[in-house]
């Protein structure tokens, strides 16, 4: 027990030390791709220092409430991860965080924050279905949705949930913002919606936000750990290939429209995702 | 120390120009620049914005553009004027709809020459911004703490 509490502690103080460096290493290699040197590694924390030393300008204050509650939510939703918690609570609790600032976005009076919003809903919409399949996925293959005793079982779940594990790097794209997926706002300087879902937040609300994603990075990126649970070695190496092929989609794709974005992401969803499902499923079934 | 040195955010905007120095402003993005190397992102955003880069002279109607823009940008801010139509309006400046520089509109902190400001002049003016910015962010601080 103690030690899951540590675990979740360890969260809460290191995730948005590794997210921010983690995005700085991010920001190098995009830089790289393009064949520029790019910014320091530590450039993201320059960023969050200056942000929280500008003035913090809003019409309205409920939006910094709910930027408060994203924060709180996210936080949350990792800690119960970390814990070792039902792995359906840090779902739900990561989806609320999600809502709070899609909530945050529609406070103010602003096209632009509203397009972005309502992007992000659809964004959601696009990516909860197989977040909530991989939690069956882990539950069917391990009989438990309790992360601790999904890292527990000495058969890595990424044996029997090949198809989830695809479906949800699909929509780890979404969920990191990244293109062809980085319709709600996005890192780079797209800016036919200004920068979206963040378009009315300056100040020390930015920065929350940064670091609510920093948050949001560290855990998405500790469920694709799960899958290894047993090999910690070959699962770090999981993870970076992973958010390698998340920077390399990032450079090499165009943004999409919604439409797409829903379809492709339901088409994963049936097809690698509930297929998956459906033949460990039996398989498990039969052979107890 | 503070880290507005290490992180200036852009926001770019074209008075009226001829796209000339707009070209020049988008360069400086490029690998052979590469201003992100200081932390400088084009943001779009005059909310996220520390620095605001302007482009060509001000005319009737981006007038209350420029205006709502520099209103919309959080303190501590700067604003840059590129090139040689946003310092005096340049060769626009006999124009029947020209209302002359960017400063005839917004007060400006740095000017850029040039036609087309080179991008070399241009990330010169942006660090000369940093510093601007910098002791802006100084006296924010000390009127604050005397308040
Ligand atoms: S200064 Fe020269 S290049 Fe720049 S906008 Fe004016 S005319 Fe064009």
């Amino acid at each position: 027990m103690t030690r899951n509490f540590l675990a979740g502690f360890a969260y809460l103080l290191l995730a948005p030390v590794i997210g921010a460096l983690l995005a700085g290493v991010d920001r190098r290699i995009t830089a790289r791709m393009q064949g520029r040197r790019g910014p320091p590694i530590l450039q993201p924390v320059y960023d969050l220092l200056k942000l929280m030393h500008k003035e913090s300008i809003g019409a309205r204050r409920t939006g910094h409430f709910f930027v408060l509650g994203h924060l709180v939510f996210m936080m949350a939703a990792g800690f119960e991860f970390f814990f070792g918690g039902d792995l359906l609570i840090v779902i739900f609790a990561f989806a609320l965080s999600s809502i709070f600032l899609v909530l945050g976005a529609y406070a103010a009076h602003s096209p632009f924050s509203h397009i972005g919003a309502e992007r992000e809903l659809l964004q959601m919409m696009a990516a909860e279905p197989i977040l909530l399949l991989t939690a069956m996925g882990f539950y069917i293959a391990n009989g438990s949705f309790r992360v601790e005793e999904i890292s527990a079982s000495p058969v890595p779940a990424l044996l029997w949930l090949p198809g989830i594990f695809a479906a949800l790097a699909f929509i780890l794209t979404i969920k990191l913002r990244k293109s062809p997926f980085d319709l709600a706002t996005s890192h780079h300087a797209h800016q036919e919606i200004v920068k979206g879902l963040t378009t009315e937040f300056s100040g020390l609300s930015l920065a929350i936000i940064e670091v609510t994603h920093w948050y949001e990075t560290i855990m998405l990126l500790g469920i694709f750990y799960l899958f290894l649970a047993p090999y910690p070695a070959a699962a770090v190496l999981l993870v970076a290939v992973v958010y390698l092929l998340e920077i390399l989609l990032d450079n090499t794709s165009a943004r999409m429209k919604w439409q797409w974005a829903m379809k492709s992401s339901w088409t994963t969803a049936s097809l690698l995702g509930a297929i998956n499902l459906i033949v460990v499923y039996y398989w498990l079934g039969v052979q107890p | 120390m503070s880290f507005l040195k290490r992180s200036p955010w852009i926001v770019h905007y074209d008075g009226a120009s001829c796209n000339g120095c707009d070209i020049e402003v988008l360069a400086c993005l490029t690998p052979r620049y590469d201003v992100e190397r200081f932390g400088v992102v084009n943001t779009g955003n005059p909310k996220h914005a520390d620095i605001l880069l302007i482009t060509g002279y001000i005319n009737e109607q981006s007038q209350p553009v420029v205006k709502a823009i520099y209103e919309q940008m959080p303190e501590p801010r700067v604003v840059v004027a590129v090139g040689i139509c946003a310092t005096s309006g340049g060769i626009f400046r006999e124009c029947y709809n020209t209302k002359g520089g960017v400063d005839s509109t917004i007060p400006v902190d740095v000017y850029v020459p040039g036609c087309a400001a080179r991008p070399e002049s241009i990330i010169d003016g942006v660090v000369k911004a940093i510093a601007v910015l910098e002791e802006k962010h100084l006296a924010m601080k000390k009127a604050r703490a005397a308040s």
